[in-house]
């Protein structure tokens, strides 16, 4: 492999001096207040809606786009007649780092499959998302697709996620939540 | 009569700079976010209304007027509390020689718009600043906290460093206006040279502008000249203020960019003279005259200051969000082996041109 050896510049004479490297960073500063105070003004007069004069996303107000893939919220998969997907084959829980799902499994009432999850519990303070859980599943009955990323409670009891609970919510549905971004 | 014209004239001032010093945290939050392509603190609002984050400034007041104030248990309790007030009161007393505008005809009597014309003025100014050094160095001191102390000693350090250059920059300018009182140099400054260039200190006195202005960034304690208080490593002499004491420290850090911004006004960039505006119009170098009532006059000049002050606040702001901190030694090398030499020269050279000139 070959190596390249950076020489250390050393600083020249009118470099020293500060003053012209001063006013070059002053104008490198002033230049972006100036372009971003014209475009916000802009923007008072309902012109130039095009260009952003700041990066920031107001997050309450304007959320950014959650990519495809993204491990948000985690919910339960239903058949078509509306029964839960997951047949209790326990993978879940056992390949959790977090020992956050516990599963309690009963015989379905269907002949053509074995067992159904009688209880199905999330712990979300627990949970790691890491998305394990979705990879172990042998039926996709488990996906983390539900687009919420605000998870918060004012007691430990409630981030405890019952299998009811995981078999209403929805998959994150176009059209995705406005964003200044998308 | 003049007592009451005199407190009159106080409480505009005061109020002059309390408002800049409230406006300045809102346009410190605001233009430093504008220039890093970010938005700024706008959540502030009063039913509903959030005025581009106006009422932060009133937030603040609020937050701090209902804080604990806390005085540490093995430090001095009555200093503790001196200090914050020494330090606001010496940023605030400098305003009072710098002249806002042309003395006005009132009622038979001349009024000097300017608190105190008095002969000496830039010596005054520069007794507050230095006397600013108690604030700093007393609540160090009585914080009995080692980061607070070193951080007292460091803006003593810095502050008597810089106040021997900023002293010596301005003895050209003193050289070349004949006066050390603020109103006569304002008013010299209207003069022209050649005939169209206006005779403002920076036209004169280029480098002891730029030498006097690096100095007046120091002494505001303002990065890139923060050492004192280098937030990320010893927090700074007012580590144990809390609630209003802090408040005092931090509106008086804004008011002292606003005294200087009115000093660097004052000296170096014609004071309340707009160039070409005289008593009675304008009068062009090239012979256009435009006739003005008295009081458009007075208005435009001391509505030319107080852009100019806003200017440098400005632009104060504006090198304070580019610049990195300094490193210790080399603040000392720039102030003891850049900018004290400097003036030096500037002065050598001032006074040979005026001989040879004059």
């Amino acid at each position: 492999m070959e190596t390249v050896k950076k020489e250390k510049r050393s600083l020249g004479f009118l470099e020293q001096l500060y003053v012209g490297e001063v006013v070059k960073g002053l104008a490198i500063t002033g230049r972006h207040f100036f372009r971003n105070l014209f475009i916000h003004t802009a923007h008072l007069f309902g012109l130039m809606k095009s260009r952003k004069g700041a990066v920031t996303v107001q997050y309450p107000e304007e959320r950014r786009v959650i990519p495809a893939g993204y491990r948000a919220r985690h919910r339960l998969v239903r058949r078509e007649d509306g029964s839960p997907r997951c047949v209790a084959c326990m993978l879940c829980p056992t390949i959790c780092p977090a020992q956050c799902i516990h599963v309690r499994a009963g015989e379905s009432p269907d002949p053509a499959i074995e067992k159904y999850p009688v209880e199905f519990n999330i712990v979300l303070d627990r949970c790691v998302m890491c998305g394990l859980c979705v990879e172990a599943c042998p039926v996709d009955a488990i996906r983390m697709d539900t687009g919420i990323v605000e998870m918060s409670a004012y007691d430990r009891e409630e981030f405890v996620n019952r299998r009811d609970l995981l078999l209403g919510m929805n998959p994150q549905t176009p059209p995705l939540p406005k964003t200044r971004h998308g | 009569m003049d007592i009451l014209i005199i407190l009159i004239k106080i409480f505009m001032m005061i109020g002059f700079l309390m408002v800049m010093g409230l406006l300045l945290t809102w346009v410190e939050r605001k233009q430093s976010a504008v220039m890093q392509d970010r938005i700024g603190a706008n959540r502030a609002d009063i039913l509903g209304m959030r005025l581009m984050g106006l009422f932060h400034p009133l937030a603040d007041a609020l937050k701090l007027l209902t804080k604990e104030d806390f005085v540490p248990p093995s430090g001095s309790r009555f200093i503790h509390t001196l200090a914050p007030f020494i330090a606001f009161t010496t940023a605030l007393v400098g305003f009072a020689v710098i002249p806002f505008g042309p003395p006005i005809h009132l009622f038979h009597r001349e009024i000097t718009l300017q608190v105190a014309d008095i002969h000496v003025g830039i010596l005054f100014v520069f007794v507050a600043a230095g006397l600013s050094i108690y604030g700093v160095i007393l609540a160090g001191w009585s914080s009995a906290n080692r980061y607070s102390l070193l951080g007292a000693l460091r803006g003593a350090a810095q502050t008597i460093s810089y106040e021997v250059s900023i002293g010596l920059s301005v003895i050209g300018l003193l050289m070349v206006f004949g006066s050390l009182s603020l109103s006569e140099i304002a008013h010299a400054q209207g003069d022209l040279i050649w005939g169209f260039l206006p005779r403002w200190g920076v036209m004169v006195q280029p480098l002891g502008f730029l030498i006097f202005f690096t100095a007046a960034v120091a002494e505001t304690k303002r990065v890139p000249f923060d050492l004192p208080e280098g937030e990320s490593e010893i927090i700074g002499f007012f580590l144990e203020y809390s609630g209003m004491k802090f408040g005092l420290l931090w509106i008086g850090e804004f008011v002292e960019i606003v005294v200087m911004s009115g000093l660097i006004t004052a000296l170096f960039f014609g004071g309340w003279q707009v160039p070409f505006l005289y008593e009675h119009g304008f009068e062009f170098p090239w012979g256009t005259r435009a006739g003005l009532p008295h009081g458009l006059v007075l208005t435009l000049q001391v509505a030319s200051f107080v852009f100019k002050v806003a200017f440098f606040c400005w632009f104060q702001m504006l090198v304070r969000w580019t610049f990195p901190r300094f490193r210790y030694d080399q603040l000392m090398r720039l102030g003891w082996k850049g900018l004290l030499p400097l003036s030096l020269l500037n002065i050598l050279v001032t006074g040979i041109v005026i001989l040879v000139f004059d």
